[in-house]
């Protein structure tokens, strides 16, 4: 067992009686992402010089005896969080020299607990994509096979854990961006309710949907990220006055009477094999832990797809309008006038993707299209808030795959944006809803890739879906496999 | 056709996207398949659903009105492309 491979728990433990020095820790980091991530490619900027800094302040505390739970710890963050003096890119060629002036919340809070930024992870530009292809800063592979998609967008900060070149990464999850790269790299990715965490400093993609999570090697581990960032910010009046538990406390608390719902809309025909064999298996093992399963309704799960790339897309095209080359950002140097300007700067600062998702967005809102696309979207969101209400009245929990397949190739869906988008389905729901969800590691398919369980809760329900995974963990030590790398 | 290529021009326009000969061509395609698919929603009743804009109720967040700490011009203009004094600089506006 390398230091690299540590748990944020074992490695507290280990800093805590003085056997290992946060110095020592972020040193094995850096020397495993130096041998490593040029194969992954999941790092975009690593911050040696300020990561030391921050490990010999943190052996200070600890020396002084105080130590919280990330104090000392080699963290990576998704390039799309704000931080203070490290460049911050969001996978875009329009953002490749912007060095932020100030920290986001997020950020501050782990630095409030001492914890170590190792780095930047890559994603998809603007966090839009499912695969990490979308990157200026190009793919990121996944440590189980080379030539597999990570998942996306948070691609980097899920590869970052497989590879085990951070202990810890925070990533973002608009439709699935957190807990499908964690699916696809077998670790624990968890969404939070909406409003939990705060997105001051995140750099926006689609506000409605938008939440920051943590990506990590257990679900003991995710418990605690996620208390060290969640609560309410008054810099994000989206974020919400709620208290925050000790998930961490709760994660013991077992399925025993539990009612989870099987959503039947989620169990369809063309679900991959393995993925299929995968949750059969979940199931038989909560039943055997004395919960009770049965099946449930989510009647507008078919049209969940569409709803989201209707109100994403739009929001999207409003969020990135500030990207126009006069206060930071790339600026076109050949360009006549202002228009010109923005329309050049745009274009070359902008990959496709992320043109396409604007010109979609901007056609949503445009005159005579607004009450036909956008509003109507936003009807059928109702309805899909309210399938979930109603399934919550009758169960604790849903159990569902993540992904209808184990991980792509890369450039396997590159050609065909909608079969892209379609392979979501089962995750952009819970944005929709705006409720949590995590992934959890639950099995392998045939050929070795990764499969990972979507538990859904209620929204602030973050501690049940901790404990029902934290049970499934216990007993299948899957997230125990590491990847061949 | 859902979507035409000179109505994926104006678009570009409205999006302050410059946008080549090849991407228009790729983007009709791409919006008009894409277009057709969302066309499902229309199959669902929503006369009488109200529209949700955020899924967790939200009200207006209020403080109180007390100036705070801000960043300075300096830092507010480290990453400008181009600057004067203490302002952004940009192409003539007026034309």
């Amino acid at each position: 067992m390398e230091i690299f491979d540590l748990t944020i728990h074992e490695l507290h433990e280990k800093l805590k009686a003085k056997e290992v020095s946060s110095v020592e820790a972020t040193r094995a980091m850096l020397e495993r992402i130096e041998a490593v991530d040029g194969q992954v490619n999941a790092y975009i900027t690593v911050t040696p010089e300020q990561a030391l800094v921050e490990a010999e302040a943190a052996d200070k505390r600890i020396a002084a005896g105080d130590i919280a739970p990330l104090t000392g710890i080699p963290v990576g963050l998704k390039d799309i969080f704000i931080t203070k003096g490290i460049r911050t890119t969001c996978g875009s060629r329009i953002l490749e020299n912007f060095v932020p002036p100030y920290d986001g919340t997020a950020v501050a809070k782990l630095k409030e607990q001492g914890a170590v930024i190792v780095g930047k992870l890559n994603q998809d530009e603007f966090a839009m994509g499912s695969s990490n292809e979308s990157s200026y800063f190009g793919p990121v592979k996944n440590p189980w096979d080379l030539e597999v998609t990570p998942g996306g967008s948070s691609g980097g900060s899920a590869a970052a854990i497989a590879a085990r070149t951070a202990t810890a990464t925070l990533g973002t999850d608009t439709g699935g961006s957190i807990r499908q790269p964690a699916s696809h790299c077998s670790c624990v990715g968890l969404k939070p309710t909406y409003g939990r965490v705060s997105r001051y400093g995140v750099i926006a993609y689609a506000s409605s949907l938008d939440q920051v999570g943590p990506l990590t090697r257990d679900v003991t581990d995710a418990a605690l990220l996620l208390g060290a960032v969640a609560g309410h910010d008054p810099k994000d009046s989206t974020s919400v006055n709620t208290p925050v538990p000790d998930y961490a406390a709760g994660l013991q608390a077992g399925v025993k009477g539990l009612k989870i719902g099987l959503p039947k809309q989620y169990f369809i025909e063309g679900l991959d094999p393995d993925v299929k064999r995968a949750m059969d298996e979940a199931i038989a093992l909560y039943k055997s832990l004395g919960a009770e399963l049965r099946e449930v309704s989510l009647p507008h799960t078919e049209y969940a797809v569409a709803t989201y790339y209707l109100i994403a897309t739009a929001e999207a095209s409003s969020n990135l309008a500030r990207y126009d080359g006069v206060r930071f950002g790339h600026r076109a140097d050949d360009a006549r006038g202002l228009k010109e300007m923005y329309a050049k700067s745009r274009a070359e600062g902008f990959g496709s993707e992320v043109k396409r998702r604007i010109m979609l967005g901007t056609y949503a809102l445009s005159s005579g299209y607004y009450d036909a696309y956008y509003v109507k979207a936003q009807k059928v969101r109702t309805l899909i808030m309210q399938d979930f209400l109603n399934a919550f009245n009758e169960v604790d929990v849903l159990l569902t795959p993540i992904a209808p397949t184990p991980p792509f190739k890369i450039g396997e869906k590159l050609a065909d944006p909608l079969q892209m988008y379609l392979s979501d389905i089962f995750t952009i729901p819970v944005n929709l809803a705006g409720t949590c969800g995590i992934s959890i590691p639950a099995g392998f398919s045939a050929a070795g890739l990764p499969i990972g369980l979507q538990l859904i809760g209620k929204p602030f329900g973050e501690a049940t879906i901790l404990s029902t995974a934290y049970a499934f963990e216990k007993e299948t030590q899957w997230h125990l496999k590491k990847a061949p790398l | 056709m859902k979507i035409t290529r000179s109505e994926v021009e104006h678009v570009a326009r409205l999006a302050r996207l410059e946008l080549s000969d090849s991407e228009l061509d790729t983007f009709t395609g791409q919006m008009d398949g894409i277009l057709a698919y969302v066309e499902k929603l229309n199959a669902l009743d929503t006369e009488g659903i109200v529209p949700t804009s955020h899924a967790v109720p939200m009200e207006n967040a209020f403080r109180p009105d007390q100036p705070a700490d801000s960043i300075g011009v300096e830092a507010a203009l480290a990453n400008a492309p181009l600057r004067a004094e203490s302002f952004f600089r940009v192409p003539k506006v007026i034309e």
